[in-house]
C-alpha cells in the first residue's frame, strides 16, 4: 500500500472514531453538573483559540498579516451589531484589498 | 451557513490543487474528502507528504489536528439521536463551523448542526472535485481574502456567548443576582433557558484559550495549540457551588 493511501485509510477512521467516540459513548447519558459547567465553557475557549491560531499561525510560527487586519474589520463589524454574512464579507474584503495594494 | 457556501467550496478546490501538486492521486484526495472531512487536518496530510515527510508523520499531525473533534463531539452529543450507527454517521457531519453555528446556550440545535453540516460537507467535496479536476488554474483563495474569512466567522460566533451576561449585567445590577443566574441556567442546560450562563466565565475561558493557543503555537506542532486551549474551560470548575445550586433550588421549589 502506498503511503497515500496508508494516510487516507488511516487518518479517516482515526477521525471517524474521535467525531463519533463521544456522541456513541455518551449516549442518552446525562453528564453531571460540574462536566457539564465545563463542556459548556469548551465553545468559548475552543472558538477563541480558533479565531488566534486562523488569525495569526503560520505554520509554527506567530505572523501578523492581512488576516489580522481583516479580523480587526470583522470585529468591528461584531461590535456594530452586523450580521454574520457581512462580518464574514468585510473581513474578507479587507484581506483581499489590502494584499491587492501591497 | 449558504452564504458560506463558495468560502468552502473554494477551501475545497484548494485542497483538491494542492493535494494534486503534491503528488496525491485524485482518487486518494476524493475518498479523503469523503471519509475525513476535516480541513486542517487533510491539509496536513498533503503538506506533509508533499514535502517528503513519511505517512507516520502525516498521520501524526492529521490526528493531533483532529483531536479536538473528541470533546467538540462529545459536548454536543445531546444534538445526536438513534442507535450506535446512527450516532457515529451524524457525528460525522460535525466540523468547526457547523458546531459553532450550532452551539446554543449550553446546548446544541440538532437541526442546524445536521443541516449546517451536510451543506459544509457538500460543498467541500464538491470543491476537492473541482480542485482535482481544474489543477493549478484556479485562483488561490488567500488572493479572495478567504482564509481572514474564518477567524472573523469563529470571532462573530464566541461574541454572543459573551455579551449576553454583559448586557445581563446591566439591568440586574449588582453581582450577586447576576452569579444566581449562572447557577439557575446551569440547571435548566439545553432547555433554552440559559442564555446568561456564559459571562464572565466564558470570557475567562476565551481569553485563556485564546493566550494558551498563541503561546503553543511556536513550541508545538499543528494541532496541539488547540487541543490545549480546551484546558481553558477548566475555569468552569472554579464555581463548583453555583454549579450544585440549581438542583438545591429545585428540591426546595417542589417542596
Amino acid at each position: 500500500m502506498s503511503a497515500v493511501w496508508l494516510c487516507v485509510i488511516v487518518v479517516g477512521l482515526a477521525t471517524i472514531a474521535v467525531k463519533a467516540g463521544g456522541p456513541v459513548l455518551a449516549a442518552g447519558r446525562e453528564l453531571p453538573q460540574s462536566a457539564g459547567r465545563v463542556v459548556d465553557l469548551l465553545a468559548p475557549a475552543l472558538l477563541a483559540a480558533l479565531v488566534a491560531t486562523q488569525a495569526f499561525a503560520s505554520d509554527e510560527a506567530l505572523v501578523l498579516d492581512e488576516r489580522a487586519a481583516g479580523l480587526l474589520a470583522g470585529g468591528a463589524a461584531i461590535l456594530l451589531r452586523a450580521p454574520l454574512l457581512v462580518v464574514v464579507l468585510v473581513a474578507a474584503a479587507t484581506a483581499a484589498g489590502l494584499r491587492a495594494v501591497s | 451557513m449558504l452564504p458560506l457556501m463558495p468560502a468552502i467550496v473554494a477551501f475545497g478546490a484548494s485542497f483538491g490543487v494542492l493535494a494534486t501538486a503534491a503528488g496525491v492521486d485524485s482518487l486518494a484526495a476524493l475518498v479523503m474528502s469523503a471519509t475525513t472531512f476535516a480541513g486542517s487536518a487533510q491539509f496536513a496530510v498533503v503538506s506533509v507528504l508533499g514535502a517528503g515527510g513519511t505517512a507516520a508523520a502525516a498521520i501524526g499531525a492529521a490526528v493531533l489536528l483532529n483531536a479536538r473533534y473528541a470533546p467538540m463531539a462529545l459536548a454536543a452529543s445531546g444534538a445526536f439521536r438513534g442507535g450506535p450507527l446512527r450516532r457515529l454517521l451524524e457525528a460525522q457531519l460535525l466540523v468547526d463551523e457547523s458546531w459553532a453555528l450550532s452551539s446554543r446556550d449550553g446546548g446544541f440545535d440538532r437541526k442546524l448542526l445536521l443541516g449546517a453540516g451536510g451543506i459544509l460537507y457538500v460543498g467541500w467535496n464538491a470543491g476537492t472535485a473541482i480542485g482535482v479536476l481544474a489543477g493549478d488554474s484556479l485562483t488561490d483563495p488567500a488572493t479572495l481574502g478567504l482564509d481572514a474569512a474564518f477567524p472573523a466567522l469563529f470571532l462573530a460566533l464566541l461574541a454572543p456567548l459573551i455579551r449576553a451576561r454583559g448586557e445581563d449585567r446591566v439591568g440586574a445590577g449588582d453581582g450577586a443576582r447576576g452569579e444566581d443566574r449562572v447557577g439557575a441556567g446551569d440547571g435548566a442546560r439545553g432547555e433554552g433557558s440559559s442564555p446568561r450562563s456564559a459571562d464572565r466565565t466564558a470570557l475567562a475561558a476565551a481569553v485563556m484559550g485564546a493566550g494558551i493557543a498563541l503561546a503553543l503555537t511556536p513550541i508545538t506542532p499543528a494541532g496541539v495549540p488547540v487541543i490545549a486551549a480546551t484546558a481553558a474551560c477548566l475555569v468552569g470548575l472554579t464555581r463548583p457551588r453555583r454549579a450544585a445550586a440549581p438542583h438545591r433550588l429545585a428540591e426546595e421549589a417542589s417542596s
